[in-house]
């Protein structure tokens, strides 16, 4: 491949961090500019038309986002996002399940608004089993039937995975939750839009997704909660006015659930054809690194896997300093480096990635805008900077001499 | 987050990479660091053995861009000096110099350390002649 080629016309910076949030799409926003001005009521205003005008879109988007997932409508309850989500989901059922037992199931490399709620739980005298993964991060489906007790009321298990993409078996979990008679919650904030999902056929009981990783607006978001076999309950944890059936008080925010609607609508009749495209430019991206750069290495499932998504870890250079010397692409590193706890992701770690490769990794995810000139550009720029970085790397000197770096003694500070 | 101009411009136009013959006795090497903490340092000084001046200078480095800037800059003001003098340049001259936020202090410590590990390997060399 000519790594010069087709590559200037290219606008940059080139967005390639699709997991983090999405732009808004067009037609989402189309379908949410009326929420501004002429519908502009409040949807719980059941006494005049500026109300019912409010409370019409609303449950039009109900039933757009149920749709998307194999629901009812009346199983959709809408939230401020997915953190949001998941502790009404979390701690709504540790809340009212306490008299059955106090122990959840939970995999360490959930989203950090499963864990710290699981946390929250913990403190207040709960127990909680983190499952162990293998080094592709998938979950073991015989170890969560040995961890489940009598006492477990839920499991707590991601359907994707924000780092690494990995797709856990959701379907073979919750036939094991639903032959135990334990409760299933998935976060779905990455696998929806994506991958097909489907809470019926995947025996989930309940689900959080949000507007914003699917081309809809931030600060909207969605929690499934089943209805029938078992019909699921919730002690609410914001109090008020009674909305969402009591379980999620607040003025409904009429414009976001409008847009995340519309783009659970989108989501659902492009899916085949997105998540096609998209593998097909994460692959091109892949193969590309692949041909042009040794000592790299993909974190996560080689199949099991999210189709925007790619995880490498380019040995010898460090990730925060690859990112600035490719500042024209907008991706995030495992690195240490780029976050403010000066510890390398949690997620590598949980998976078995050592620190040393942990600080080299990229993360890139592509999504509905991008293209295929983007990847070519992109492919061209990280190899040229890896390069650069790596002729100014001890670690790769001492690898060419055949020193090996795990086998020094390094002065650790 | 934001770096400093002083910062990209070390980190796009690195002084003195690369690596001295480590074999030689007027030359110290300083490696310090560890890959899993993210930063590795090798900092090396050739000195002129009659006036104890250091006449050269080279570096490489495994890190964030702080790090790069910090041992590059480390690189550009040992040159010159004295391995004496060199001994002086604290870590608290290159955070001031490349305005070096509170979380990337370590990157300087970390060039300050590779100096003194510089001068210290070349001072053995010279006391087992």
């Amino acid at each position: 491949m000519n790594l010069s080629s087709n590559t200037k016309s290219v606008k940059t910076p080139i967005y390639l961090d699709y997991h983090s949030t999405t732009p808004v799409d067009p037609r989402v926003l189309e379908t949410m500019m009326p929420t501004f001005s002429e519908v502009f009521g409040n949807a719980s205003s059941r006494n005049h038309p500026f109300g019912w005008a409010a409370e019409a879109l609303v449950e039009k988007a109900r039933a757009q986002v149920a749709d998307l997932i194999g629901a009812s409508d009346k199983e959709i309850l809408f939230t401020s996002g997915a953190t949001e989500s998941n502790n009404l989901a979390i701690l709504g059922v540790a809340e009212l399940y306490h008299e059955k037992g106090r122990h959840l199931i939970t995999s360490p490399t959930e989203h950090k608004a499963v864990l710290d709620t699981m946390a929250v739980l913990e403190r207040r005298g709960y127990e909680v089993t983190y499952l162990n993964l293998d080094s592709t991060g998938l979950i073991s489906i015989d170890e969560l039937e040995k961890a489940i007790r009598p006492d477990t009321i839920l499991v707590s298990i991601m359907a994707g995975n924000n780092e690494i993409g990995t797709i856990q078996p959701i379907s073979e979990i919750g036939r094991i939750c639903k032959q135990k008679g334990v409760l299933f919650h998935t976060d779905a904030v990455q696998a929806v839009g994506k991958i097909p999902v489907d809470v019926q056929a995947m025996g989930i009981d309940l689900l959080s997704l949000t507007a914003h990783k699917i081309y809809g607006p931030k600060g909207v978001g969605a929690l499934y909660v089943r209805r029938k076999n078992p019909r699921v309950r919730l002690a609410a944890q914001i109090h008020g006015g009674g909305h969402e059936k009591g379980m999620r008080s607040g003025t409904l925010n009429v414009s976001g659930i409008v847009g995340l609607g519309r783009a659970c609508e989108i989501a659902k009749q492009s899916l085949r054809i997105e998540s096609e495209k998209l593998r097909t430019l994460r692959d091109r991206l892949w193969q590309g690194l692949q041909d042009n750069l040794g000592d790299i290495y993909l974190n996560g499932h080689p199949t099991e896997r999210l189709p925007n998504n790619l995880n490498v870890s380019f040995a010898y250079v460090e990730g925060e300093s690859l990112m600035m010397g490719m500042k024209e692409l907008a991706v995030s590193s495992g690195s240490a480096c780029t976050s403010s706890s000066l510890e390398p992701s949690y997620v590598l770690k949980a998976i078995g990635v050592g620190e040393d490769l942990a600080h080299t990794s990229i993360r890139f995810s592509v999504g509905r805008f991008t293209t295929e000139d983007e990847i070519d550009y992109a492919i061209a720029k990280v190899v040229s900077t890896v390069t650069r970085l790596r002729e100014l790397s001890p670690l790769y000197e001492m690898a060419k001499e055949g020193i090996d770096i795990k086998s020094v003694q390094w002065t650790a500070h | 987050m934001a770096y400093t101009k002083k910062v990209i411009d070390h980190f796009e136009n690195p002084r003195n990479i690369g690596s001295l013959d480590k074999s030689q006795k007027s030359v110290g090497t300083g490696l310090v660091g560890a890959p899993e903490c993210g930063d590795v340092m090798k900092l090396q000084i050739e000195v002129d053995e009659a006036t104890g001046v250091i006449k050269d200078a080279k570096f490489k480095t495994f890190g964030c861009g702080s790090a790069i800037a910090s041992s590059s800059l480390a690189t550009e003001w040992v040159k010159g000096k004295t391995v004496t003098e060199a001994l002086t340049i604290r870590n608290t001259h290159i955070v001031e110099e490349l305005s070096l936020p509170p979380i990337k202090i370590h990157c300087s410590v970390l060039a300050e350390d590779a100096i003194k590990a510089a001068v210290q390997d070349y001072i053995n060399k010279k006391e087992l002649v």
